[in-house]
This record gives C-alpha cells, sequence and structure tokens, in this order.
C-alpha cells in the first residue's frame, strides 16, 4: 500500500442494518474526500448493492458469518472492497439482466449497478475462500465541477501506520 | 428514510403514494405487502405514485418488477407515476423503463387505465 493511501477497514454482521451501516461509512468517506453529490449517489449504491450480494448470495444470510468492508483512499482514487464468507463466484457466470429473458427477473441488478456506477470492477478469490469485490472511483479533480468543495469533514479515515 | 404508503380510490383505480426509500428490507416489505393485500381485495388496476420516492436500490427494483409480475398474473395492471429524476434513471439503465406505462401525469395514467 502507497505511504499516502487511508486505509479503513470494518467487519460487518450478515444482516439488513449492515447494508444501510456500509453505506453511511462510505458516503461520509467520499463526502469528505471531496465527491460531489452524484458521485456520492453512485458510491453509495454501489456499497450498498455489494454489501447485498455478500449478505445474500456470498453469506446466504447466515449470522454466523461476517462481511468485510475496507476502503482505501489514494491519491487519485477511492477503492472498495467488499468480502464475504461463501463459496465465491465467477463474474462470467453471472446472467445479463438486460437479456430480454431477465429483464423480468426480480433479481440479479446489484452487479450490473456496481459496474454501471463504478470506473472500475471487478471480483475476485477472497483469502478465505468467498468472493471479494473490488471497485473503485477516480477522485474529482480538484476545483471540478463533480468535486463539493466539502473535503476535511470529521469522517476522514484514518491514516494506516 | 423509511418507506410509507397511503392509498386512494381514484374509481376503479386504487392510488398508492409511496415516500421514502425502497430499498432491501422494510421498505422492499412494505411494497410487497401493499401490493398482495390490494391483489387481495381485488384491486388489479394500481397507479403507483413515486414523486416522493428518491432513493430505490436493486432489492426495491426486484420488487416493484414482483408486483407488476403479480398484477399482471390476475390480469391487471400496474402503471407508475412521476418519478424522480433517480429512480427514472435507475429504470432507464436497466432496460425496465420500456416495461412499465410511466406517467408524469396523474389524469393521463387513470384515463390509460380503461383505455
Amino acid at each position: 500500500m502507497a505511504p499516502d493511501t487511508k486505509h479503513l477497514e470494518v467487519t460487518l454482521e450478515t444482516q439488513v442494518e449492515s447494508v444501510n451501516l456500509a453505506e453511511e461509512m462510505c458516503l461520509r468517506v467520499a463526502e469528505a474526500a471531496g465527491f460531489g453529490e452524484d458521485d456520492c449517489y453512485r458510491i453509495g449504491m454501489s456499497v450498498r448493492e455489494g454489501v447485498i450480494n455478500a449478505f445474500h448470495y456470498g453469506n446466504q444470510e447466515r449470522p454466523e458469518k461476517k462481511i468485510y468492508l475496507a476502503v482505501d483512499l489514494t491519491s487519485d482514487k477511492m477503492i472498495i472492497h467488499v468480502l464475504d464468507e461463501g463459496t465465491g463466484f465467477k463474474l462470467s457466470d453471472v446472467p445479463d439482466p438486460l437479456a430480454e429473458e431477465n429483464l423480468l427477473s426480480t433479481s440479479g441488478r446489484g452487479i450490473f449497478l456496481m459496474r454501471a456506477f463504478m470506473d472500475e470492477f471487478d471480483v475476485v478469490p477472497g483469502r478465505n475462500g468467498g468472493a471479494e469485490i473490488v471497485m473503485s472511483k477516480k477522485l474529482p479533480a480538484p476545483g471540478s465541477t463533480s468535486a463539493n468543495g466539502q473535503g476535511g469533514q470529521s469522517t476522514t479515515p484514518q491514516q494506516e501506520a | 428514510m423509511a418507506l410509507h404508503a397511503t392509498h386512494r380510490d381514484a374509481g376503479d383505480v386504487m392510488v398508492v403514494d409511496f415516500s421514502g426509500r425502497i430499498t432491501l428490507g422494510e421498505g422492499s416489505a412494505l411494497m410487497r405487502k401493499t401490493i398482495r393485500g390490494l391483489l387481495e381485495d381485488q384491486r388489479t388496476k394500481i397507479l403507483l405514485n413515486l414523486a416522493d420516492v428518491d432513493y430505490i436500490d436493486s432489492s426495491g427494483i426486484g420488487e416493484l418488477v414482483s408486483g407488476f409480475t403479480a398484477v399482471k398474473n390476475r390480469a391487471g395492471d400496474l402503471k407508475l407515476l412521476h418519478l424522480t429524476k433517480k429512480v427514472r434513471d435507475l429504470l432507464q439503465i436497466t432496460k425496465l423503463y420500456t416495461v412499465f406505462d410511466v406517467f408524469s401525469d396523474e389524469q393521463t395514467a387513470l384515463r390509460s387505465f380503461n383505455s
């Protein structure tokens, strides 16, 4: 990890409340990092979908399993990791929710939304056999229209030693 | 913000005014319960007013689709009214905007049920 990278991580219970908690936490980091309202919405939604994926598909809603959320703030982007304790999956196995036969499916849009809303998105094998979602968004250039000018709020991630 | 729902009769159409977030958990559950309850009461013409719904996630989208299918299976219609920009954008990128009948005027929406 680069020395100027700020790192924040939290272990979440496999419960519905963790979805809101993760979203709120990442929104505060994104706001502090200077992302504008639209980007904050996209980041918050992507975190929600990542944790919903871990809660429902990865951990099968089993309360004894954990969800690991980590945020890295580098000099140029915000990177979010969501790791579950499931059996993992391949992106190539995820059905396309835009295919005609899947349009009326009641699930399966989370991965699509994360891909649509973030600049980079991937799923890799987790350290414990589960799936690790890794997604990132480039930081807005200072003074750009996407920056909200509200950097330096109180919820700045901790600098890792 | 938690989801709230109120019903009002508009002839043979039931208008449901939702406000808040339709997300995993209570929001999605309330939407499911509301639509299923109307179907149990034989109300199969349903207009969902989403003017005050500012946020919906994939779980909420799934619940909308589930309600749409349940109503269609009863030979009814479920239509949408007054989408906020975020909800409209989500329905567009998921290609569901073409699946639902979406209106920006309530009287036009109500008339469409009998056309």
